[in-house]
């Protein structure tokens, strides 16, 4: 553009300097401040003589690794300096208008979370269950994922999805029933992903053919399944608890050679099916959205809708057909909640779509990064569990805020911009 | 009422065309939004009790042999819901069983419950107006309990001054915490609905940490309770100690008025509107959008946090976690139902009152599950948003077909 403009008005010096990339300092000092912070933060409440135990293994390992213990200070000191290192470099790489690549926040953010971690047990006597951590972090994760997948697919074709948590609960329910009924994990399994897509297609009725705002139908559909899932736990599910709310556990499916792997075995590849079904809709949707003709397609009803209209895609079949598809999702997702056996209580979801929501604006609407939100969201659960039953300091509760409190800085803009597609929460009408 | 007002057509086609007129006087009528609620109502009703009628044991014993003894199933059927529908009647407006003046205690109850969906209701209404999706009336309320609560508990005062500080308290603690998501979305853009959305998490989370410390939990206790609110601080009743009815509840038809004078009347409501019907209009105007969102988060937060304050003061006497109840969410529906208008707010929140104060007797009574009401408030207020789809499913649109009414002509 600015090549074009040249011969027009010779550009002054000033002009030339702002087609420079602008320098972004914001995600390096954020990882600065936050490491030098924790580091004063340990350097105070640390006792020097106290250790840290971390236990690796689980029971099932072919490897049994012993517990190791370290002393508590010197590795959350030094665990900080590592992480105020890679704010030091990212620095100078921004200085130098070079983007800073994705990883080395995440590497900064382990490191830091490691050494939490070591804080938080530090001198209680107890060893502090890191497999065991990764594991449910990755278990909790799934139905964050699939939710903030469900949402994503109907957002990027323009309808916003806001009953994420009515998917989930929908879903819940009915592979609790199905999988009752049947006595078998896997027929609840595919039941659930029918509940979703019911739900969704009634998303898809009233913002598509009716025009209603979005949002209305989203909340009010999560207040309509709550008050059905509730209605039918109350009267049927309570009248034969034994016949229709006791699902089999889904089983856990080793993967032969990958699950021995010590720590990241047991914590990615010895999981139910719905986890390797999570791994493969990620990646599945990740190469269909952004390299599919379907996936462009569904961009761009999402984008910009006319203009989709006038090259011929058909706007409001694919938005109906997208919302189904990550409705059902969601429901899928519902079914990975209650995987371990779990019977249907009341509100089982207890807000977890509107996490998934707050995953899909993290993860920037984009398969891999939502991926990457539900599983920080994931492991912040997980933690929560893990420290409630160490008796840590730290109050569980300021932690089970910590999802919330990252998307608000997220869509602030604080770390880093979130832009939503275009058309999203518009009807289209012709 | 909006019939009535419909009603007198122009006179000047009535008398060219009558025939024709006599069509859209029907057309007309059929098609106000008053007939879309009233058949919404009717709709969720109906479907409401095809969940009694399937949830009840002798219904579902009878319908083995529905087709060898009909009568058996309908008969049971109809126990079933009659005997909801009763008890969710006696409970919410008037029980003829009961002795004396006990009887009129229902509608009493109705309106004790629809005190806080009236204040948070009034307050998402102005946002709705303001072109502001405001979703955060759970944490809003919940905010505004503790406030008050605390204020109540933990603050001395003569009576009649302490029942106004707690007010202004959770008024205030209400509208800051609005206000977060009325300052970022002006200040950066962010988008409301997911911004309160996540305070509504916060705010319960915070809550049941300051519940686990001394700070609002009884001392002395090891349950998440705060102490009672002192005696000065507790709602006057309007009807004597027989009725709970608070003076709360002449307090929100006074919110209810000074809301339509606000948004009706004054500049600042004005301003508030322009910014709902068209920002960039409002903008070019010369209205300052930005603070008109950080003002009307400021009003509706606090509107739910006064809402908030009602249920301890005048209702529970103490908080804790689960005090707010689901009021925030209901209160949704409420202003979504009552189209943002305070009025339409008003009656809409006792329509849901007399809802939620019915639904206990039904629950013990009829032995239908108190959730059958949430079934109800959602899909009232599905339809209601979705007019076409209410005049698809009602059976007096179709009727009405043959006497002239033409069911694609509808206004939307």
């Amino acid at each position: 553009m600015t090549a074009l403009a040249e011969p027009q008005a010779p550009l002054a010096p000033a002009a030339q300097a702002s087609t420079l990339a602008p320098v972004k300092y914001r995600g390096p000092l954020v990882v600065l401040v936050l490491s030098v912070v924790l580091l004063v933060v340990f350097a105070l409440a640390i006792d020097p003589a106290d250790t840290t135990t971390f236990r690796v293994a689980t029971s099932r390992d072919v490897w049994q690794i012993s517990p190791f213990t370290v002393p508590s200070l010197l590795t959350c000191v030094l665990a900080s300096l590592v992480a105020i290192a890679i704010g030091v470099l990212a620095l100078l790489r921004a200085r130098a208008r070079r983007s800073v690549p994705a990883w080395w926040y995440a590497v900064a953010g382990v490191v830091l979370l490691f050494a939490v971690l070591a804080w938080s047990v530090a001198g209680t006597g107890n060893a502090f269950p890191l497999t065991l951590l990764l594991v449910n972090a990755v278990g909790l994760a799934v139905p964050l994922c699939l939710g903030a997948l469900a949402g994503l697919l109907c957002e990027r074709s323009g309808v916003i999805n806001i009953a994420i948590e009515g998917q989930l609960l929908a879903g819940a329910f009915l592979a609790v029933v199905v999988g009752t009924i049947s006595g078998n994990p896997y027929v609840g399994l595919v039941a659930a992903p029918v509940a979703g897509a019911l739900v969704g297609a009634v998303l898809a009725l009233f913002a598509v053919r009716y025009w209603v705002d979005q949002i209305i139908v989203g909340v009010v559909l999560n207040v309509l399944v709550i008050g059905l899932t509730n209605y039918l736990f109350s009267t049927v599910l309570t009248n034969d608890p034994q016949g229709l709310n006791a699902p089999p556990r889904l089983p856990e499916l080793p993967i032969p050679g990958l699950s021995a792997i010590p720590i990241l075995g047991p914590a990615l590849f010895n999981h139910p099916l719905t986890v390797y079904l999570m791994y493969a809709a990620v990646i599945v949707l990740q190469v269909m959205v952004f390299r599919s003709r379907w996936g462009l397609r569904l961009r761009s009803v999402g984008e910009h809708p006319k203009a989709a209209d006038t090259v011929g895609i058909k706007v409001n079949p694919t938005r109906v057909r997208s919302t189904v598809l990550g409705s059902a999702l969601a429901g899928l997702g519902g079914a990975a909640l209650v995987s371990a056996g779990l019977a249907f209580t009341k509100e089982l979801t207890s807000g977890k779509g509107y996490i998934a929501l707050a995953a899909m604006i993290l993860g920037r609407w984009s398969p891999t990064g939502a991926f990457a939100a539900a599983l920080f969201f994931g492991t912040a659960d997980a933690l929560r569990r893990v420290l409630n039953n160490l008796g840590s300091p730290i109050p569980s509760e300021l932690l089970g805020m910590l999802p919330y409190l990252a998307t608000i800085f997220a869509v602030a803009g604080l770390v880093g911009r979130v832009r939503p597609p275009a058309a999203e929460g518009i009807p289209y009408k012709k | 009422m909006t019939t009535t007002a419909q009603a007198p057509a122009p006179a000047e086609p009535q008398a060219t065309k009558p025939a024709r007129e006599r069509g859209s006087y029907l057309q007309q009528v059929l098609d106000s939004s008053a007939t879309t609620i009233v058949v919404a109502i009717v709709i969720a009703l109906v479907l409401a009790s095809l969940l009694v009628v399937a949830a009840d044991p002798d219904a579902q014993k009878a319908l083995v042999y529905v087709f060898a003894r009909p009568s058996d199933f309908f008969g049971a059927a109809w126990d079933a819901v009659y005997s909801t529908y009763s008890a969710l009647f006696r409970g919410a407006i008037f029980d003829p069983q009961a002795s004396g003046a006990r009887q009129i205690r229902p509608i009493t109850e109705t309106m004790v419950s629809s005190v806080p969906l009236i204040f948070a209701g009034l307050g998402l209404g102005i946002g709705f107006r303001s072109g502001l999706f405001n979703i955060g009336a759970q944490g809003q309320v919940l905010i505004g309990a503790a406030a008050g609560a605390w204020v109540g508990f933990a603050v001395p005062m003569p009576a009649g001054l302490h029942v106004i500080v707690v007010c202004v308290a959770a008024a205030v603690a209400g509208g800051i915490w609005a206000g977060i998501a009325g300052f970022l979305k002006a200040r950066t853009g962010a988008s409301e609905v997911i911004v309160t959305i996540m305070l509504n998490s916060i705010a319960a989370y915070l809550v049941a940490y300051l519940l686990t410390t001394s700070v609002l939990r009884q001392p002395g206790s090891t349950r998440p309770i705060t102490p009672p609110v002192k005696d000065t601080a507790v709602m006057p009743l309007l009807l004597g100690d027989q009725f709970r009815l608070h003076l709360g509840f002449l307090l929100a038809i006074l919110a209810a008025v000074g809301v339509w004078w606000l948004m009706e009347r004054s500049t600042i409501g004005f301003r508030f509107r322009a910014v709902g019907a068209n920002q960039d209009a409002a903008r070019t105007a010369g209205i300052k959008v930005t603070t008109v969102y950080v003002l009307v988060m400021l009003v509706a937060g606090g509107l739910a946090g006064l809402g908030g304050a009602m249920q301890i003061i005048g209702t529970d006497k103490t908080f804790q976690a689960s005090s707010a109840g689901s009021i925030g969410f209901d209160a949704i529906t409420v202003a979504l139902l009552g189209r943002s208008r305070p009025l339409g707010t008003v009656l809409a929140a006792l329509l849901f009152g007399a809802l939620r104060a019915g639904s206990p007797l039904m629950q013990t009574a009829a032995g239908t599950p108190i959730d059958l009401v949430l079934v109800i408030q959602a899909v009232i207020v599905l339809l209601i948003a979705a007019p076409p789809l209410v005049r698809e499913l009602s059976l007096v649109h179709w009727a009405a077909v043959p006497f002239g009414y033409d069911r694609k002509k509808a206004a939307a």
